[in-house]
């Protein structure tokens, strides 16, 4: 059983149509990389893929006891973000949110998983660390953490190396990869690296206005686009 | 100080000190939030509306004002702060919109209707504050302490919820906190205290009220709970002393000195920023 299954879907605002006909599915411990140029509708996509948008048709069903609430977002920066006063524990904490119930203040369980999970992340040190001052790939990983702390099931995220040197671009790959490998959560992952893409996900989505291509990554290397790409990158390393 | 004791001890000029540093607190605790939100302009906006239905009310010669001032204010915050980030015409481009419209068009309506004596000196005492808070009642009182109670209650309740809301209004409605009804309850509050807000400073200094303690404390403090601590306690001693002030200084205006004390603050603040920050 998939665990989110999109058939047909047609996105876009203002009744314009950016992409139509999309159809995919993912299963359980799945990598899936959405690729396209910009303005192909990836960011769209994700807007739908969260409910914070509603698609022109089509249809999402969620399956294997997946809920809207189970889908943790790494979103690309925002503006409010970046002079925000807020606390690495009080950003990572505030994952927990949706866990429910209705006391003004986090359990000690709460703050127990927000402090696992900082460890998993590697921030335990920055915990009282104004986020606004932490690098960018530092911003990731608290970000990351608190996307983890609302769900151990699908992480969606947009973007997660857009502005981060290459080394950092490294580690934040591995990081997911290790993510998807050993904690078995399915990566949902929007980019416009084809060739990160390619070595990492297990699943590909090429949207350009239409869906190029779906399907497992191997599949994706014989197509022309895939091609391409996989001698570029052969090239460079 | 003998001078200022002679002072306190009148009725009136503790309800004063009550009502004045029971708002600053009120509106210091929601500025925090609005200043990130990038809504700094709400209060000025806001006010200008109540101005508006204010101008209304003095034109049907209602007694209870209140009657039409606060259902307006409120539905106009929940309209600006719901449309947000996706809205045609941008937050502050439609805030700008509405302030100017708003006042405008109270203006010419108590100059064409009002059969007041003095218009200007009413307009003046709307917009700028009067010394009415010297004259306020019991009643008055009870209203604004119940008003503020409410206010810091729901904040204290949902704090963890307005948190997530201004950091990540995204994140937090893809993960099921229902965001848009939090955002509703911000509108709600904001438009509540700055009505009760306008009887002490006016509805030009509202703004001031709101956003100067949290840019204060954002100077300083790095983490939201520290920025909304010190803001709440630079607000309640910015307007004890600003009401003080203005008692012992012969004549000035009560929401003018409030503000003036709050200018202060912020230049000390930057000031200590700069020198921890080294920035």
């Amino acid at each position: 059983m998939a665990q989110l299954i999109c058939k047909e879907l047609a996105l876009g605002y203002d009744g314009k149509t950016v992409a139509e006909h999309i159809s995919f599915q993912v299963n359980k411990g799945d990598y899936l990389c959405i690729v396209g140029e910009n303005g192909s509708g990836k960011s769209t996509l994700v807007k739908t893929l969260l409910h914070l948008k509603k698609p022109l048709s089509g249809t999402m069903e969620f399956g294997d006891g997946l809920t809207q609430k189970m889908i943790g977002y790494l979103p690309q920066q925002t503006v409010v973000q970046r002079d925000f006063p807020a606390s690495v524990k009080e950003i990572v904490l505030s994952g927990c949110l949706n866990r429910g119930g209705f006391r003004p203040f986090y359990s000690k369980e709460e703050k127990e998983l927000a402090r696992e999970t900082m460890e998993k992340m590697g921030i335990t040190h920055l915990a009282n660390r104004c986020y606004r001052e932490l690098s960018g790939g530092q911003q990731q990983r608290v970000l990351l953490a608190r996307a983890l702390c609302a769900t151990r099931e699908v992480l969606l995220l947009d973007e997660p190396v857009a502005g981060l040197d290459p080394k950092v671009t490294k580690e934040m790959y591995e990081l997911i990869a290790r993510l998807n490998r050993e904690d078995g959560i399915t990566i949902i992952m929007v980019s416009h690296d084809i060739a990160a893409a390619i070595r990492y996900a297990s699943h590909i989505l090429h949207v350009s206005r239409e869906p190029l291509f779906f399907g497992p990554t191997e599949d994706y290397l014989k197509t022309p686009t895939g091609k391409a790409f996989a001698e570029m990158g052969g090239e460079q390393e | 100080m003998n001078q200022l004791l002679y002072f306190f001890s009148f009725p009136n000029v503790q309800y004063a000190l009550i009502v004045g540093v029971l708002i600053a607190l009120c509106s210091s605790l929601l500025g925090v939030t609005l200043v990130l939100k990038r809504f700094s302009f709400i209060g000025d906006g806001l006010s200008h509306v109540a101005f508006g239905a204010l101008a209304i009310a003095m034109v049907l010669k209602l007694t209870n004002d209140m009657l039409i001032v606060l259902p307006i204010t409120v539905v106009t915050a929940i309209l600006l702060l719901r449309t947000g980030q996706n809205a045609k015409i941008k937050g502050d481009a439609s805030l700008a919109m509405l302030s100017v419209g708003a006042l405008a068009l109270g203006y010419l309506i108590i100059n064409m209707f009002a059969k007041s004596a003095n218009i200007s000196g009413d307009v003046c005492s709307t917009l700028f504050g009067s010394t009415s808070i010297l004259t306020l009642s019991s009643a008055d009182v009870w209203i604004c302490g119940i008003m503020s109670v409410l206010v810091i209650v729901l904040f204290l309740v949902f704090y963890r919820q307005i948190f997530a809301v201004t950091f990540d209004e995204n994140f937090a409605t893809a993960t099921g906190v229902r965001a848009n009804l939090y955002n509703l309850l911000i509108a709600v509050i904001t438009a509540l205290v700055i009505v009760v807000a306008m009887n002490l400073v006016g509805s030009l200094l509202i703004s001031a009220l709101v956003i100067f303690p949290a840019l204060s404390a954002m100077r300083v403090f790095k983490n939201f709970k520290a920025v909304i601590l010190c803001s709440a306690v630079i607000s309640t001693v910015a307007a004890f002393l600003g009401i003080v002030l203005s008692m012992i200084g012969k004549g000035a205006p009560v929401g003018s000195a409030i503000v003036a004390v709050n200018i202060v603050v912020f230049l000390i603040f930057s000031l200590i920023g700069r020198i921890r920050g080294g920035k």
